[in-house]
C-alpha cells in the first residue's frame, strides 16, 4: 500500500455524498465501512487500493484498517472480477437440488472454473455458501442483485438450461 | 391452517403503510407507547414465554430485563439480527420482504421496552431486497411520525437505521455482528462483558433475531395468556418454519412450536419427492445434529428434541430422502464451517480443517476405520471451548451424521467407494 495516490481521487462526488450521509447514522464514522465499501463496490465492481486509502480518510481509520474488513469478507473483491459475477450456492439444500450440475454446466459453457474469469472480462464463477433461499434451490446470485431462483440443470435438458441461465444472467 | 400473525394472509401484499395500517397494523405500538410504561411491556413479553428465534432459545422478557434503567452514563441500543445465515434457514427474509411493517413495529416496541435510542438491523449483504423493502419502509414510517422525534406523538426519539452485511456467516453470531457493525472484522468478542453490559460501541445492547420482534406486536395486542395458548408450555406461540431439500412443497411455513416434525414433512410440505423414502433430517439449520427417518415424529419444540439428541435452532428443516449419500452431507456442510471459522481459536480453526480433510477422505473411498475414530476425537475437542459456539456446530454437525449413520460411513470404507449411486455430489 505504498504507492502514493495521484492524480484524480477515483471515489466519484456521488459515493462520498452517499457516504457521507451514512456516516451521520453511527456515533462513530467507522461502522459505516461496510455500506461504503458496498458502495464503492456497486460503481467499480471491486474495491482496489487506492478507493480503500480514500474511505480510509473519508472516515479517519488507516488503509491496513480498511483492508482487514476487505478482505475479511467473502463479498468483497479486492481486484476486478467479471462484470457478471455468477455466485452458486453449494450448500445443503442447493447441493441436494443439484447445484453441482449448475456450477459444472457454467465450467464447460463458460470455460472457466470456480474462481475463473473468462478473457473478455465478461464473466466470472464463484461458488458461495447459503444465500437463505434454501427453499427455491438451487440458488444463484449475479453480482449484489436480486436472486435467481430454482434454477435446475441436471437431466437431458442441462444444455438448454444452462443457456437460459446464461440469457437471464445477460 | 392455525392462524397466522407473521406472514400476511395469502393474496394480501402488506409491504405499504396503508395495506398495513388498514388491518389493525401499528395499534399495538400506540398502545405500547401510549398507554404502557417500558417495565410493562417487558413483563407481558416475559409473561408471554416468548423465546429467541435466533438459534439459541433464549427467553426475550429476561433478556429484555438485563438491560439497564434510563439516565446512566451511555445510551442504550437495540441491535436486530437479521444475519439469516444458517444453512437451512430462509425465514426472516420472509417477514422482511412480506411484512416489513410488522417488523419495525416490533422493533419500535422493543426499542422502547429497553430505553433504547435507536434500533441498528444488521442485514446480511446478499438481502438486497430485504434492504430495499425496509429501505422504502422506513421511509414511510418516518413520514408518517412513527419514527424519529416525537414518534406515536409522544415526547421520545427512536429511529431504526439498517446496516449490511458482506457474506461472513460468522457476523451472525451476536458479539461478531457487533464487531462488523463497528466497522471491524467479524471476529467474536468474549464474554463477559455481556452485550447487555458492552456491545454497539460499549454501550447497553439487546442482540434480537428478525422473527422474535415480530412476534411482539401481537402479545401486546392479544396479551400473555392468548400466546400461551399456542405452542407447547415452555415453547410458546408460533414459528416460521423453513423446510427445503428432497420434498414436494419446500417453503416457510407458519405454524405452532411443537407441531410434529412428520405433518410439517407430510402434510405442509407435501412429502418426499418422488415418492421416495425419507432417510434423514436436519431440524433446525445444518449446525443442529441429524436426525435419521425413525425419529420422524418428533415434536418441533425445544424440549422434544433435546430429548432426541438435537436442538431446534432456527427451525430450518432439511430433508433427505433415501438417494442422498450422508458422508457427502457431512462433507458440504463441514466444507461450510471450515470456510466460516474465524479464526481466532486454535481448536476450531484446526479443527474445521481436518473435519473437512477426513470427511472428504471417506467420501473419495480412501478413509480407515481410524479416520472414523478420529472424527469422533477431534469433535470433542472442538466442543466447549472456544469463544463462540460455530466451533462446537462444526463438531456436532460432523459426529451427529458419523453416529446416526455410522454403517454407512463403515461401508465407504470398505468397498472404498460411495455405495449409493444416485446420490447429489457435493
Ligand atoms: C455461529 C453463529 C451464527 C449465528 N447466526 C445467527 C443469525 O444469522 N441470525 C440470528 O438471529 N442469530 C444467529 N446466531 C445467534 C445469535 O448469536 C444470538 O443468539 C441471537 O441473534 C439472539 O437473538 P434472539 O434471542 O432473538 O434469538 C448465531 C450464533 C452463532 C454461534
Ligand atoms: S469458535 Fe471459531 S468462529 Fe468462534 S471465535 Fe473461535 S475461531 Fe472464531
Ligand atoms: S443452501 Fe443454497 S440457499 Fe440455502
Amino acid at each position: 500500500m505504498s504507492a502514493v495516490a495521484t492524480g484524480a481521487p477515483l471515489l466519484s462526488a456521488a459515493v462520498r455524498e452517499a457516504i457521507a450521509a451514512e456516516v451521520t447514522k453511527y456515533p462513530q464514522p467507522r461502522s459505516a465501512l461496510l455500506i461504503a465499501l458496498h458502495l464503492i463496490q456497486g460503481e467499480l465492481g471491486y474495491v482496489p487500493l487506492q478507493a480503500q486509502r480514500e474511505v480510509a480518510e473519508l472516515l479517519g481509520i488507516k488503509p491496513i484498517e480498511v483492508r482487514e474488513v476487505v478482505t475479511f469478507y467473502p463479498m468483497y473483491h479486492e481486484h476486478s472480477v467479471g462484470k457478471r459475477n455468477i455466485q452458486v450456492c453449494v450448500n445443503i439444500a442447493c447441493a441436494l437440488g443439484g447445484a453441482r450440475h449448475v456450477v459444472r454446466g457454467l465450467e464447460d459453457r463458460l470455460g472457466i472454473a470456480p474462481g475463473g474469469r473468462t478473457p473478455d472480462g465478461r464473466y466470472s464463477l464463484e461458488e458461495v455458501q447459503c444465500l437463505g433461499s434454501c427453499g427455491t434451490a438451487v440458488c444463484v446470485q449475479v453480482n449484489n442483485e436480486p436472486y435467481i431462483e430454482n434454477v435446475k440443470a441436471d437431466g437431458p435438458d442441462a444444455a438448454n438450461a444452462i443457456d437460459e441461465l446464461l440469457k437471464r444472467i445477460g | 391452517m392455525p392462524e397466522r400473525y407473521l406472514l400476511p394472509p395469502d393474496g394480501t401484499d402488506l409491504r405499504s403503510i396503508d395495506a398495513y395500517r388498514k388491518q389493525g397494523g401499528y395499534a399495538a405500538a400506540t398502545r405500547a407507547l401510549r398507554e404502557m410504561t417500558p417495565e410493562a411491556v417487558v413483563e407481558v413479553v416475559r409473561e408471554s414465554g416468548l423465546r429467541g428465534r435466533g438459534g439459541a432459545g433464549f427467553t426475550t422478557g429476561q433478556k429484555w430485563s438485563f438491560m439497564p434503567k434510563p439516565g446512566g452514563p451511555k445510551p442504550s441500543y437495540l441491535a436486530c439480527n437479521a444475519d439469516e445465515s444458517e444453512p437451512g434457514t430462509f425465514k426472516d427474509r420472509q417477514i422482511m420482504e412480506r411484512n416489513p411493517h410488522l417488523f419495525l413495529e416490533g422493533l419500535v416496541i422493543g426499542g422502547y421496552a429497553i430505553h433504547a435510542r435507536a434500533a441498528y438491523v444488521y442485514i446480511r449483504g446478499e438481502y438486497i431486497t430485504a434492504f430495499r423493502v425496509l429501505s422504502d419502509a422506513i421511509r414511510e414510517a418516518r413520514a408518517a411520525g412513527l419514527l424519529g422525534k416525537g414518534l406515536f406523538g409522544s415526547d421520545r426519539e427512536f429511529d431504526i437505521h439498517l446496516m449490511r452485511g458482506a457474506g461472513a456467516y460468522i457476523c451472525g453470531e451476536e458479539t461478531g455482528m457487533i464487531e462488523s457493525a463497528e466497522g471491524r472484522k467479524g471476529q467474536p468478542r468474549k464474554r463477559p462483558p455481556f452485550p447487555a453490559v458492552s456491545g454497539l460501541w460499549s454501550c447497553p445492547t439487546t442482540v434480537n433475531n428478525v422473527e422474535t420482534v415480530s412476534h411482539v406486536p401481537a402479545i401486546i395486542m392479544r396479551g400473555a395468556a392468548w400466546f400461551k395458548t399456542i405452542g407447547t408450555p415452555a415453547s410458546t406461540g408460533n414459528t416460521l418454519f423453513g423446510i427445503s431439500g428432497h420434498v414436494n412443497r419446500p417453503g416457510v411455513y407458519e405454524l405452532p412450536l411443537g407441531t410434529p416434525l412428520r405433518e410439517i414433512i407430510e402434510v405442509h410440505a407435501g412429502g418426499v419427492r418422488g415418492g421416495r423414502a425419507l432417510k434423514a433430517i436436519i431440524p433446525g439449520g445444518v449446525s443442529m445434529p441429524v436426525l435419521s427417518a425413525a425419529q420422524a415424529d418428533v415434536a418441533m419444540d425445544h424440549d422434544s428434541l433435546k430429548q432426541v439428541g438435537s436442538l431446534l435452532g432456527t427451525g430450518g428443516i432439511v430433508v433427505m430422502d433415501d438417494t442422498a449419500c450422508m458422508v457427502r452431507a457431512a462433507v458440504v456442510i463441514a466444507r461450510f464451517f471450515r470456510h466460516e471459522t474465524c479464526g481466532q481459536c486454535t481448536q476450531c480453526r484446526e479443527g474445521t480443517s481436518w473435519l473437512y480433510k477426513l470427511l472428504r477422505r471417506i467420501e473419495a473411498g480412501e478413509g480407515t476405520l481410524e479416520d472414523l475414530r478420529t472424527i469422533d476425537s477431534v469433535g470433542g475437542y472442538m466442543e466447549g471451548q472456544t469463544i463462540c459456539a460455530l466451533s462446537d456446530a462444526a463438531a456436532w454437525a460432523a459426529t451427529g451424521f458419523l453416529r446416526r449413520f455410522r454403517a454407512e460411513f463403515e461401508a465407504h470404507v470398505h468397498e472404498r467407494r460411495c455405495p449409493l449411486p444416485e446420490s447429489f455430489e457435493p
